[in-house]
């Protein structure tokens, strides 16, 4: 058995290569996509970012309780440009999705979201609200969506894990597994614009169509 | 009690008051309404009278009422309360709804400002005279004004829930199917992207006189321009402030909120009055418990005026668990307040986290109790959701592997008579003699006991400045009478007085909770269900003002129903007063002159939180 004070080096180890039985868990022979995976995973810095009432659990996970930094991610920084990790705590109204896609668009690749909640995941309970977008993957992408509302910090550490999972599986050397490891940069997401209504800029062709079939059913009524 | 040399009914007595104005001032009549009605056009000239000559001082909240269907017209509602106590006086004045003006009463009582533009930007009343007219909560810019009756959201499906296509049948229906772009949203007709405008920013800038040189003191320098938030870790949530700075020193700041409107109010005209309880808990997040009592207290009232059968008052056992409930929440969000206004100073998370473990274990309470450890959605009408356990039971505790199983009682005496007077001692000895605290928040955010009235300021906020102003005092509710505490009130109403008072309200709070105990085993066994059985429908006709003093402040549910077969399953107008948003108000007064790294500390001295201020 391994000592739990210690790192257990069976996490490193790449299971295709074979090892004593004797060196299990003292040795690890990998390569470099697992090395560079276990450590971003277990040194993921989440953005220091509240929206709503599921960010007083985020931050209730956060303290001694439940204990964060467990998980190597207690260093909550308070600049994009220093975070990996989005956690989306709590409503996305219409007014404040403007400001979430800049601060997804300024944070360095790799970088993940986490939709915290029922909110940030479908809309919650305030969905049908006139403000409120439901779910923030309707502008941009969501690695881990954790149910509840709000989740008890059990479930946003069970978030975590999984999101570690999805980490770990990545590879550097598929190319197309992940954006960021192709040629060139990554496209930014076009920002929201604050309209009559908030108008995504993607959606432009649909407007049109929308535009014209209204025009077309004016006429056909005779009005 | 509390003794109310005012023994005169407050109408006839405003009535005889204002006689001068003859018939532009007449009682409202209405059934089940209370109040008078005052023509506009003698709004102002009324509103000087009832401040200055009959004391009504303090304007609680100021809100829109739209009577489509029903005489269709709006109807402006102000609620005006004595600073030195007793009932409260309910103000109306009616405007028709297609050229909807009615004058500000901003400077009679300036605490109007946030409100009469919250009426504005969601109703569509213009307020003449009114210093700074425009949207507050949704950006300028967007189409039409949402809580009118006619206006209707992206995803309607019908005026009343529970909807047809998912009740009775239990069907799923997922708005976005139905929806062109598959998103919440909804264009005028004829919209494209070519007159797309987005005008949403430019009056946050206006009028700031970027770049101005500022002369003498042989100084050459330019204003800048700091937008704080919507983004930021001190601003307790998604606040922005837009403020211009002379090198350190903030000139001017324009609070901008609404980034998370939540259309509170438009959901709950369209929910069943019960439907409403689980989404009051999302107003101020942190005190679930006491928006519920709020809210309870505003429909029993009304099911009383209505006299609904199978409705029983609330037995002594209810009244001692919403108290137990409401002081330990009090207990809670002071512990909160305290722990991250330190955060703003500086001493980061380290405060906070003795804090946030106390916490802990209250919402250990809370989560045996009502299932939930935030969001308790307890209390009911006339009663409470369930008697507390008689024993506690968990699997998450600090300890790991353990399944914990106490006895109720028992961790509640441990915690009411040792743990929690303990810990305020502690945080008490580690903070309050602290220099650097003393040093940052001595002087700092200075509001005078006038200021403070006239603004509307509530809560610790409002007595940190000398007034001592409490609901629980003023207006009693509840078994408050019977309690014994007593209102700590601050001296210079600076940021070190809001913070002794809430040290000190967090000891009443306990010695509150240490006279519920013995009441709690007395009443033990009594019923704690208010209606026989739970019916969507309560015939409503009328208003009700139910009004609670909220750890943040005085939190005033303004509930209206109308009565009609149709219309008796929702409220008709379900308005909040929340005392987040309107202490805001005085936000600016209290930084201008103040450096820049004291505005979170004067922000986090008034202890907002976003889901109240923006709903
Ligand atoms: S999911 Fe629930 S707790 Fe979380 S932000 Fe939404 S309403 Fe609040």
């Amino acid at each position: 058995m391994t000592n739990h004070d210690h790192l257990d080096l069976r996490e490193l180890h790449d299971p295709d290569i074979p090892l004593p039985i004797e060196l299990q868990g003292n040795l690890a022979s990998t390569n470099l996509s697992r090395i560079y995976n276990w450590s971003r995973a277990k040194a993921t810095w989440p953005l220091l970012f509240g929206l709503a009432c599921c960010a007083i659990e985020m931050i209730a996970t956060a303290a001694s309780r439940y204990d964060i930094s467990r998980f190597g991610m207690e260093v909550m920084r308070a600049s994009p440009r220093q975070a990996d990790l989005l956690i989306v705590s709590g409503t996305v109204t219409k007014k404040m999705v403007v400001p979430i896609v800049r601060i997804f668009n300024q944070m360095p690749e790799p970088k993940y979201v986490l939709a915290m909640g029922a909110c940030a995941s479908g809309g919650g309970p305030f969905k049908e609200g006139y403000n409120v977008v439901s779910g923030i993957d309707q502008y941009i992408p969501v690695d881990v969506y954790v149910p509840g509302c709000p989740p008890t910090p059990q479930a946003l550490m069970h978030g975590f894990i999984a999101l570690h999972k999805k980490m770990e599986g990545q590879r550097i050397h598929n190319r197309n597994s992940v954006p960021w490891y192709s040629k060139g940069p990554s496209d930014e997401i076009p920002l929201p614009i604050l309209g009559p209504d908030i108008v995504d800029p993607r959606q432009a062709a649909i407007l049109r169509q929308q535009a014209e079939s209204a025009v077309l059913l004016a006429e056909a009524t005779g009005d | 009690m509390v003794e109310n040399v005012l023994v005169q009914d407050p109408i006839q007595e405003a009535l005889a008051g204002l006689a001068r104005f003859g018939g532009a001032v007449q009682a409202d009549d209405r059934q089940n309404y209370e109040g008078i009605v005052v023509d506009r056009a003698a709004l102002p000239d009324v509103a000087l009278v009832l401040r200055d000559e009959l004391g009504y001082d303090y304007l609680s909240s100021v809100t829109g009422v739209d009577y489509l269907g029903f005489g269709d017209y709006f109807e402006v509602v102000y609620h005006a309360y004595r600073t030195s106590g007793g009932k409260g006086l309910t103000l109306k004045t009616r405007t028709p709804r297609d050229v909807a003006t009615v004058p500000s009463v901003v400077s009679v009582w300036p605490g109007a400002d946030f409100q009469e533009r919250e009426a504005y930007d969601l109703m569509g009343i213009h307020f003449t005279g009114h210093p700074n007219l425009k949207r507050i909560l949704m950006w300028e810019g967007f189409e039409g004004h949402p809580l009118r009756k006619d206006w209707q959201e992206a995803y309607f499906e019908s005026e009343h829930k529970p909807f047809e296509s998912r009740w009775p049948g239990g069907n799923v229906r997922r708005s976005e199917e139905y929806n062109p772009f598959g998103k919440n949203v909804k264009y005028p007709a004829g919209f494209t992207m070519d007159k797309v405008r987005d005008i949403s920013e430019v009056d946050h800038y206006e009028g700031l006189n970027l770049g101005v040189q500022i002369e003498g003191s042989g100084i050459r320098t330019d204003k800048l321009v700091v937008n704080l938030g919507p983004h930021h870790p001190s601003t307790h949530g998604v606040f922005r402030m837009v403020c211009t700075l002379n090198g350190e020193t903030v000139e001017t700041l324009e609070p901008v909120m609404g980034y998370l409107h939540r259309n509170h109010e438009k959901i709950g005209e369209r929910n069943t009055w019960i439907m409403n309880m689980p989404y009051t808990d999302r107003l101020d997040y942190i005190s679930s418990m006491s928006n519920n009592h709020g809210y309870a207290l505003a429909v029993e009232n009304l099911m009383l005026k209505n006299q609904v059968k199978g409705y029983n008052q609330p037995t002594e056992r209810t009244e001692v668990i919403r108290v137990l409930m409401v002081e330990l929440t009090r207990y809670v969000n002071h512990l909160w307040s305290i722990g991250f206004l330190l955060n703003d100073l500086g001493a980061f998370f380290t405060p906070a986290l003795y804090a946030i473990f106390e916490r802990e274990l209250i919402l250990d309470f809370f989560e045996a109790t009502a299932g939930s450890r935030m969001m308790c959605n307890y209390m009911r009408f006339g009663g409470v959701f369930k008697d507390i356990p008689e024993r506690m039971m968990a699997h998450a505790v600090l300890e790991n592997d353990m399944i914990r199983d106490v006895d109720t009682m028992e961790f509640l005496h441990n915690l009411i008579f040792e743990r929690l007077p303990n810990f305020t001692d502690e945080f008490d000895r580690l903070l309050t003699k602290n220099e650097i605290v003393f040093n940052r928040t001595r002087g700092v955010g200075i509001l005078t006991a006038e200021q403070a009235i006239a603004v509307s300021a509530a809560g610790p906020v409002l007595r940190a400045s000398g007034v001592p102003y409490d609901v629980r005092k003023a207006d009693p509710y509840s078994i408050y009478p019977d309690l014994e505490f007593d209102i700590p009130i601050g001296t210079y109403g600076d940021v070190y007085d809001r913070y002794l008072v809430r040290l000190e309200e967090m000891r009443q709070s306990v010695r509150i909770l240490q006279q519920i105990y013995p009441r709690l085993k007395e009443t033990a066994g009594q019923s704690i269900l208010g209606i026989d059985a739970y019916s969507p429908r309560i015939p409503n006709g009328g208003e009700s003002y139910g009004r609670v003093e909220n750890p943040k402040g005085e939190l005033g549910y303004y509930v209206v129903g109308v009565p009609g077969k149709e219309f008796d399953q929702n409220p008709w107008r379900y308005h909040i007063r929340a005392p987040s948003f309107i202490n805001l108000t005085a936000l600016e007064q209290m930084c201008v002159g103040h450096k820049v790294a004291d505005l979170v500390v004067i922000l986090g001295s008034i202890d907002i939180v976003l889901g109240e201020t923006d709903r």
